[in-house]
């Protein structure tokens, strides 16, 4: 290992725009949220101005809805990233409070409970209509989940903080479960129907926002459940206060707070850092993200369904913390983004694309010895390297599906594979996700101190700290040319 | 894994508060047993067969989450890795036995021969081979790169193996159950005293306690289980007494899938029904039979194992019914992590510092 650490010193801005460094990312994001929102506009009220070409491949690979979608999935994963990210608790339940969230507002925003007859803001429609219910505005519902799931997020970390981690783990996937159950179940529950069950609460109020009527021009009104734009700008306001909130609370006491928890549990609580309360913010304001998250997933689907709320979730949301960066909340939101959009677009839309075209067998064949390629090409070319066994886990999934795609006689879905195969190579070659944050690499690198004593005196000699490091770019976003250098892992054990 | 807790001086108003927050958890935990105890009396009394019924296919169904219990434990207690996949490979064994007894001896019809009796026991040995050749491969594949890493990589990595492995399931066998095998156990039920025990319930037990006791005997008796227990205590010190400490965890994921296997083939043999999502619920069962029992601790695995069968069979018979099994068996968990996190068996291992 000739590994030197190289410091390479921030280069300045090519094209001599000089934004301050933390503001790149936020700027980005509007201007990205911008672009889509003046697309959309121009494409569904000025459709002549969009060239046919451009609207048919938005149409068939970037359509608004699936993009509303990713958005709430990046305001959960950007909670989870609290939990996960930054205090370093593993939490495998995490769609139980977008399941809370959601029911919040399928009790204080439909007619569910058509008994009462409470209303606050709510939706013109159930005015007009005399709809018996509990109608309250969103914004009010937001804080009522946040708040509840909150509470929730207290009840279960309460007893169970204290566990290890990976106890932890089970835990809250057992209460993942639970709620689910209980959601599923709620339609008796001790003789009372408190969540109608497998068929869910629907419709949820519309939401009160403004909106375009047929010429384009703005009105205020209620937003009905295609008005697909207005429900974007609605999720674009919800993600941005996400973030903002994550940015903001990450700097603070709280924030290094936490920090310091994830790195080392023992140091922190010897300088004065409360464990018990400040594991216990984390949870409960990961709660708050995730029932936001499920308040705006009821708005997006007009209704709430248990069925939405299974652990394979809870999984592609800690599959998106892990791709995008753990701790690095524009990573997380980015890996959110993909994952979500290669989940509902992607992937079925390149499948059924591959099906329609009849090409099965030709592009199973490109696949499965592109495949064979990379296996071949990282046993054969880079034998003593790190990238050999890289290019051979690429490889050997992408030959499974070209061989499954060139044989199979049924429509297999590859979404398992692939998000499995996204967790164990990210695992295994990049912990530190597509965008890293210096930090979380360091931690990621190497064992914390207690693991390292635990295993043995064979790594005394990995310290962090002793880690050059530079200054500027410490925070989210920048990536930072430490050398890798803790390949011992690898090298120990094959 | 026995870790002594460095001592901790604790100042003496926090002690009272200890000792009240002790008392206070006391009570909970023997209202909550007490509580326990009545249902199970009042259900007892009020239909004597239906709960013994249910106790028997609980029993069963028992043996078999500690067959799945064990190969957690044995994982968990060498290298302190929730192995995700684990029930997964269970399912994938599920699949095999049918794949050997249906396709490739072509049995068509249930009930038993001695000719079945036969293809049981290839179907055991087979199922076993399979799924611990796979579980050896799987840590070959990816956990062992992780030996180092810290603890939530290796976690997330068996999530991933997990997908993969439903991935698998999902090609073999499509998303639909699959239910059109046969059995070569012998079929119907006995009825003493009104009480009904299906004769497979037998052959489980028969079948699953000579290997319970082998795998103690492995572990206990021999060269190779003194070994096991030396790497789960120190690797290093184990690698210094020239113990090949990657041979050592292999064998101990060989151990571990090839319960899996087994506890596969009899599900599959019994139940009859098999589908690419089993694993997920059977794996999580099994792992809070091993946490019930104390994770790491092999007698542990069984006896929590055979209780949660209990729990869930009598849930299912006379309780709240099968729509709340899950929350049940998640229930006991948590209230178990609060009131004893080491488990019934478990002794504190404490965190290492």
């Amino acid at each position: 290992m000739s590994d030197i650490a190289t410091v390479v010193p921030p280069t300045p801005s090519r094209r001599g725009v000089n934004i301050k460094p933390g503001l790149r990312w936020p700027l980005g994001f509007l201007t990205a949220a911008v672009i889509i929102f003046l697309y959309y506009y121009l494409d569904t009220y000025f459709r002549p101005a969009i060239p046919d070409v451009l609207h048919n491949f938005v149409a068939t690979w970037l359509p608004l809805l699936p993009i509303n979608e990713a958005l709430i999935y990046a305001m959960a994963a950007l909670g989870l990233n609290v939990v996960v990210g930054y205090a370093g608790l593993l939490d495998l339940g995490f769609v139980a409070f977008w399941a809370i969230g959601g029911y919040t507002a399928g009790w204080l925003a439909s007619g569910f409970f058509f008994n009462q007859d409470i209303r606050f803001f709510g939706s013109a429609f159930t005015l007009n209509q005399a709809t018996g219910g509990v109608h309250i505005t969103v914004w009010l519902v937001l804080v009522a989940a946040g708040l509840l799931c909150a509470l929730a997020g207290v009840i279960i970390g309460a007893p169970t903080l204290r566990l290890r981690s990976d106890y932890l783990a089970l835990v809250t996937l057992g209460f993942g479960e639970i709620i689910y159950e209980v959601f599923y179940n709620g339609d008796n529950l001790f003789g009372q129907n408190v969540s109608n069950g497998n068929r869910g609460i629907s419709p949820v109020d519309s939401i009160r926002f403004f909106k375009f009527d047929n010429t384009g021009a703005f009105t205020w009104g209620d937003v009905g459940p295609f008005d697909v734009l207005s429900k974007f700008v609605f999720f674009v306001i919800l993600t941005a206060i996400v973030l903002f909130a994550s940015l903001r609370i990450r700097e603070g006491r709280l924030g290094r707070a936490w920090l310091a928890i994830r790195e080392d549990e023992l140091a922190a609580s010897m300088m004065g850092v409360p464990l018990m309360r400040t594991k216990l913010s984390s949870y409960a304001f990961g709660a708050v993200a995730g029932g936001i998250a499920g308040v705006a997933f009821a708005v997006h689907v007009s209704g709430v369904f248990p069925d939405r709320f299974r652990f394979d979730i809870s999984i592609l949301l800690l599959a998106m913390v892990v791709l995008g960066g753990m701790g690095n909340v524009w990573g997380v939101t980015i890996g959110a983004i993909i994952l979500a959009w290669t989940n509902s677009t992607g992937l079925p839309k390149a499948q059924s694309l591959i099906t329609d075209s009849g090409s099965k067998e030709e592009v199973g064949t490109i696949l499965a010895l592109a495949g064979l390629g990379l296996i071949i090409a990282g046993v054969v070319l880079f034998l003593r390297r790190r990238t050999a066994p890289l290019l051979t886990f690429i490889g050997v999934p992408v030959t499974v599906i070209g061989v499954v795609l060139f044989a199979a006689k049924r429509d297999v879905s590859f979404q398992f594979l692939i998000f499995g195969a996204v967790l164990i190579i990210m695992m295994l070659f990049r912990r530190e996700g597509l965008i890293p944050e210096a930090r979380t690499r360091l931690v990621l690198r190497e064992p914390g101190r207690t693991e390292a004593e635990a295993l043995g005196a064979d790594m005394v000699d990995l310290a962090p700290e002793l880690e050059r490091l530079p200054d500027e770019n410490v925070h989210a976003g920048g990536s930072v040319p430490v050398a890798p250098r803790a390949l011992t892992g690898e090298e120990e054990a094959r | 894994m026995t870790q002594t807790t460095a001592p901790v001086r604790i100042v003496a108003h926090q002690r009272s508060a200890v000792v009240i927050r002790k008392y206070l958890t006391t009570a909970a935990a023997v209202l909550i047993l007490l509580g326990v105890a009545w249902w199970l009396v009042t259900s007892f009394i009020n239909d004597p067969k239906l709960f013994l019924s249910s106790a028997v296919v609980g029993l069963q169904n028992g043996t078999l989450f500690a067959l799945i219990a064990l190969g957690y434990t044995l994982v968990y207690g060498i290298i302190e890795l929730i192995n995700f996949a684990h029930g997964d490979l269970f399912m994938l064994g599920t699949l095999f036995s049918g794949l050997i007894i249906s396709s490739i001896f072509g049995v068509v019809k249930s009930g038993a021969t001695v000719g079945g009796w036969v293809i049981f026991l290839v179907a055991l040995v087979g199922c076993m081979a399979f799924c611990g050749g796979i579980n050896v491969a799987i840590e070959f594949v990816a956990y062992r790169r992780l030996r180092k890493a810290p603890k939530l990589a290796p976690l997330i990595t068996a999530v991933g193996m997990s997908f993969v492995l439903l991935f698998v399931g999902l090609l073999w066998n499509g998303s639909a159950q699959k239910s059109d095998w046969r059995s070569v156990l012998p079929q119907g039920a006995m009825y003493p005293g009104g009480v009904r025990i299906e004769y497979k319930a037998f052959v489980v037990i028969a079948m699953t306690v000579p290997l319970l006791l082998l795998m103690s005997w492995i572990v206990t008796q021999t060269r190779v289980g003194k070994a096991m227990r030396a790497v789960a205590q120190d690797q290093d010190a184990a690698r210094l007494m020239g113990i090949d400490v990657n041979r050592i965890i292999s064998f101990t994921f060989l151990l571990g899938g090839a319960l899996a296997g087994a506890a596969g083939l009899m599900y599959q043999q019994v139940i009859g029904t098999t589908r690419y999502d089993l694993g997920f619920n059977f794996g999580l069962i099994a792992f809070t039979a091993a946490v019930l029992g104390g994770i790491g601790n092999l007698t542990g695995a069984v006896l929590g194992g055979v209780l949660i069968g209990l729990i869930k069979g009598l849930n299912e018979g006379v309780g709240l019914g099968q729509q709340w099994s899950q929350t049940v068996v998640f229930g006991i968990l948590i209230l178990l992590m609060v009131f004893r996190p080491t488990g019934l068996l478990g002794q504190s291992t404490g965190e290492k510092v």
